[in-house]
């Protein structure tokens, strides 16, 4: 299973307690883990994408293994232990606003 | 025995303001969505205990929220807002044309006839009706597709639909403005619009009396007298008393004509209600006194309404959909600050009291009077 961390706002808007936990089918990837999200949770939709161009939306940012994946490939496969359910993926609203 | 519901949406989060016809004691509700921008809550006429709400964040966008049980519990509802067609182009701050995006929802409008049908006006300008409660989202696409929409242009708050307001006669004609494009109407349901802004000056475009580009900030109107509209323009209060076919101005002996509310008493049509601003930088009250201004005669002729209101060091703003009328026999009035106060007065305005102090900054305030 892949896990997932959700920003506070997005945890209270899907009514969801701590990590969610995603079966992802085929390659895991930015897209496919938010297709499985999207799919659990259809609040979620048009809150970390764009509804019609899928386009990660602006302060949205998908941390990884300690490292910023957020400038990736929507269909490049996440790492392996993201893949493995090892680590989670963390999906955080960006520092902004001084 | 009558009871109030006053609907306060602010910078982070909305709150729900109840009480009794008296409205001396208030219980205060929230906040629901904290942390969210709350642009607007209204509540439907057909079914008062259906609320809904605009909930957007710079960071997750738009949602809507819709209750049922006059705001105590709240379910997520449809966020898919979809320009019909291709988007098209508007004029960008620059003069080069800009394509429309869609940003968020800034006015909710339950119909008055239809009870799942609710409109939207958003920005990037336009109009949206849903006919399932809020699930689904349609554009209007006429308005867009008047001809002037690629001159249209933002104000300081972007460009976007503020105001909506429908016909109790006529549920074929809406009346919408747009800052920086004006007020439109239209006559068959939404299919067509026309500009309606033939009256206004506007000294701060290269044509001041141009078909559309005229920064209206709100317009009323009391049921009553649906042709009869009230507007507070970025500069000059006007009134029309032909559905918009021509405007005038009124704003006579006003401190200022600059503000962005503006609304009609309950009863007595020829009654309203602005909140002069010191502008069109500042966006405080005047001399530091928050005063409302009520004229009786339909504009011109205005008296300053102080009793209870700080009339020094105030220097807050009321923002453009940040006041409300209850239809008590002694009608409330209800307006909010940048500064987080609620003020109501139970008295059509002569004497007013806080009923909250410290709220984030309001955006919004609608009242429903319930029975």
């Amino acid at each position: 299973m892949i896990q997932v961390v959700l920003p506070a706002h997005l945890r209270a808007l899907a009514r969801v307690n701590g990590d969610v936990s995603l079966a992802v089918e085929g390659p895991v990837t930015q897209r496919s883990v938010l297709d499985a999200l999207e799919a659990l949770y259809p609040v979620l939709r048009g809150a970390i994408r764009d509804h019609v161009t899928q386009k990660r939306r602006p302060f949205v940012r998908f941390f990884a293994c300690e490292e910023d994946l957020s400038h990736e490939s929507p269909d490049a496969p996440l790492p392996d232990r993201i893949a493995s359910g090892e680590e989670p993926l963390f999906i955080v609203g960006a520092i902004a606003g001084g | 025995m009558s009871e109030v519901r006053v609907l306060v949406g602010t910078r982070k989060g909305a709150f729900v303001l109840t009480a009794d016809g008296k409205r001396r004691r208030w219980q205060v509700s929230g906040p629901h969505f904290g942390g969210w921008e709350i642009y607007h809550v209204k509540g439907s006429r057909i079914n008062p205990e259906r609320l809904y709400a605009s909930q957007s964040s710079g960071w997750f966008g738009q949602q809507i929220q819709r209750s049922d049980d006059g705001g105590k519990t709240w379910e997520p509802a449809g966020n898919k807002f979809t320009y019909d067609g291709l988007p098209g182009t508007h004029q960008w701050y620059d003069g080069t044309a800009h394509p429309w995006e869609f940003k968020r929802v800034w006015h909710l409008e339950p119909s008055l006839t239809e009870p799942d049908t609710v409109y939207a006006g958003v920005e990037d300008a336009a109009l949206f009706r849903s006919t399932d409660g809020a699930q689904t989202w349609q554009e209007l696409p006429g308005l867009r597709g008047h001809g002037s929409g690629p001159r249209w242009q933002p104000g300081a708050g972007g460009m976007c639909l503020h105001t909506i307001l429908l016909d109790p006669r006529d549920p074929r004609r809406i009346f919408i403005a747009i800052s920086a494009a004006g007020a439109f109407r239209t006559d068959d349901g939404g299919e067509t619009w026309r500009a309606i802004n033939q009256g206004l000056r506007s000294q701060y475009i290269p044509d001041p009396t141009a078909e559309v580009g005229h920064c209206v900030h709100r317009i009323a109107m009391h049921s009553s007298r649906p042709e009869v509209l009230f507007m507070q323009k970025h500069w000059d209060v006007m009134r029309s008393d032909n559905a918009g076919e021509l405007w005038q101005e009124v704003s006579g002996n006003l401190p200022t004509d600059f503000g962005f509310t503006i609304d009609v008493h309950a009863h007595q049509p020829e009654t309203i209600y602005v909140i002069p601003i010191k502008s069109d930088s500042e966006h405080y009250p005047p001399d530091g006194k928050l005063r409302v201004y009520r004229s009786r005669a339909g504009g011109n002729e205005w008296e300053a309404l102080t009793k209870g209101l700080p009339q020094q060091d105030c220097y807050v703003n009321v923002l453009r959909d940040a006041m409300a009328i209850d239809s008590l026999e002694e009608c409330g009035v209800y307006f909010g600050t940048t500064g987080g106060q609620v003020y109501g007065s139970a008295d059509a305005g002569d004497s007013w009291a806080p009923i909250v102090r410290d709220l984030p900054a309001v955006l919004s305030v609608e009242v429903q009077t319930l029975q």
